[in-house]
């Protein structure tokens, strides 16, 4: 092999340098957003931990610091993201199956796709102001947990829309051939071909919206949650908090003992959110297993 | 060939996509319990008429039909018809092999399922299997899924798929296109043993396998704007030995297409 020139050995050094410089960058943003997290999750833990305790988790709020705990927001919380979760699963996966499937592709359909689109940047305080109207006032919910959740069902809509349209469109149409070619109906070809095989991205996108519904605080400040409940929620019509509108309570008052169950009420908000979407991946990879069954 | 003797017939069909003919004034018999070979350069419109057969081409918006397509007599197009019901006796056999992704035995019961199929399913699936020559390979592994089996094994699985739902007509798009020479003898005889019981259309671009395997063969040529017609139409052996047409003779000789 013949030697490689000056020009070139030195041109290859430069080359070398540049690719290693852009390496360490890229390693310091990592880092950069690793140290905040971290920096984050020791400033919540040492504030907080030794408050987090089965009895904070099952106590109501209170005057005393040391007495609040966080039962009545869990709870409120819980209920909130279920209701949003499940009326907006069944309706955003209904209407990603109609556009894609049904609907026949023209400027309307055009309008309608780009309006969806946008629905997804609209401020959330917006979402809150149509469930005031909507949910409180015109169908008579009251300031209760299930207008407070079907306004988070109307805001995480158009994510998992979107989120499902896509799984939808990403299933080969050889697919569905396959079974009109056997006699199926199109609405067999969708529920026992289609549906299954986006069901992982349909999930994805239930993920995004969960834990967008449980950090959203705006809305159901604007439809008008509480900020001090010391009771559970015993029906969908009963009044509620979330857990953001408890710990920005906690945080905005003097006492330090307050802000030690603001930063355990995170730690709580965090753990759930874990959990949903644990629970969530946990159902996604068992679609995705689904062939070998 | 007697009106009987024909399964399924089309007359002066004519399909467009949009304002664009695909094939014109195609008038064709396709003969009961015998292999059809629809031949012709690509582009021609073979698949497409193919899919008028099963009314496939329904599925495509912008498409419509003029002319009669009559199966057993009886017009398909007639509003009366369900398309669904007419895929239940005609199956169909695509270019590449489309398994769901689910367990072997969930693919070949997936038609009498949906179709609400009572009986022993399980004897269906392994009857099935065996007439596509697949049950010997899989019987172990009815549970496994669908994709992890070659292509050739695919394309025959997708057969035994077909023949579950019992139909009376069999249409293959190119079936052995994306298969080796090995698999695509396989499903050449499966087509032979098959077309015993079963009628069978199959379009090709490969004309030794035409000659192979048919009993009578269409030439497809595409003219001008007008899509695609009938060129030469007839026995396989008379076709590829003595072609009546100049253009026939300059296809099957690999002069053009
Ligand atoms: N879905 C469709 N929409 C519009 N034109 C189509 C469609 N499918 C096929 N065509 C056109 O119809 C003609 C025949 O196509 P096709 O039946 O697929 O031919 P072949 O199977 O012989 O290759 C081609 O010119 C093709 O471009
Ligand atoms: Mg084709």
């Amino acid at each position: 092999m013949a030697a490689a020139s000056p020009d070139f050995r030195r041109r290859m050094t430069r080359r070398q340098w540049e690719g290693r410089a852009f390496h360490g960058l890229c390693l310091l943003a990592v880092a950069v957003a690793l140290a905040m997290l971290v920096l984050l999750l020791v400033y919540l833990a040492r504030q907080g931990l030794t408050r987090v305790s089965w009895e904070f988790i099952t106590s109501f709020p209170s005057r005393d610091p040391d007495q609040a705990g966080i039962k009545a927001a869990l709870l409120g919380s819980i209920y909130v993201v279920a209701i949003a979760a499940v009326v907006a699963f069944t309706l955003g996966v209904s209407a990603a199956i109609y556009l894609e499937e049904y609907a026949v592709r023209n400027w309307r359909s055009r309008i309608i796709q780009v309006n969806i689109t946008n629905l997804a940047g609209v401020p959330s305080i917006v979402y809150g102001i149509l469930g005031l109207e909507i949910f409180v006032r015109t169908l008579g919910l009251g300031r209760s947990v299930l207008a407070g959740g079907l306004t988070m069902a109307l805001l995480v809509l158009p994510i998992i829309i979107i989120a499902a349209q896509e799984a939808i469109r990403a299933v080969p149409p050889s697919l569905r051939e396959g079974a009109y070619a056997l006699g199926a109906t199109r609405w067999q070809a969708i529920w026992h071909l289609v549906l299954p095989q986006a069901m992982p991205g349909i999930l994805t996108g239930v993920i995004l919206a969960v834990s967008r519904a449980l950090g959203e605080t705006a809305p159901l400040i604007v439809m008008g949650a509480l900020t001090f409940v010391p009771f559970a929620p015993d029906g969908p019509l009963s009044r509620f908090t979330v857990l953001p509108i408890q710990i920005f309570n906690w945080t905005s008052r003097p006492q330090a003992g307050f802000h030690e169950a603001a930063a355990a009420g995170i730690i709580v908000l965090l753990a759930l959110l874990l959990t949903m979407n644990a629970a969530a991946i946990v159902l996604r990879n068992k679609f995705q297993r689904r062939p070998e069954g | 060939m007697q009106q009987s003797d024909a399964i399924l017939q089309t007359r002066g069909l004519t399909v467009y996509y949009g304002s664009k003919q695909a094939v014109s004034d195609i008038t064709l018999d396709v003969a009961r319990h015998r292999i059809t070979a629809i031949i012709g350069p690509s582009g021609c419109g073979k698949s497409t008429l193919l899919r008028c057969f099963n009314r496939m081409n329904d599925l495509i918006p912008k498409s419509r039909i003029t002319g009669q397509v009559l199966f057993e007599g009886r017009d398909l197009y007639s509003p009366t018809v369900d398309p669904t019901e007419i895929r239940y006796q005609i199956g169909m056999v695509f270019q590449r092999p489309n398994p769901f992704p689910k367990s072997i035995f969930d693919n070949v019961a997936f038609g009498p399922r949906i179709n609400g199929f009572r009986g022993d399913l399980a004897e269906l699936v392994e009857s099935s299997l065996a007439r596509a020559a697949l049950w010997a390979e899989v019987k172990d592994r009815l549970t496994s899924s669908a994709l992890a089996l070659s292509g050739g094994q695919q394309q025959r699985l997708c057969i035994a798929r077909a023949l579950a739902v019992q139909p009376q007509v069999i249409l293959m798009d190119e079936p052995c296109s994306s298969l080796d020479p090995i698999a695509t003898l396989a499903i050449e005889d499966l087509m032979r043993e098959l077309s015993a019981d079963y009628s069978i259309v199959i379009v090709t671009h490969n004309m030794q396998q035409a000659a192979r395997v048919s009993d009578y063969t269409t030439f497809l040529m595409g003219i001008e704007n007008r899509g695609g017609q009938i060129i030469e139409y007839g026995e396989t052996r008379l076709i590829f030995t003595n072609p009546k047409d100049e253009r026939t003779e300059a296809y099957i000789t690999g002069r053009f297409g």
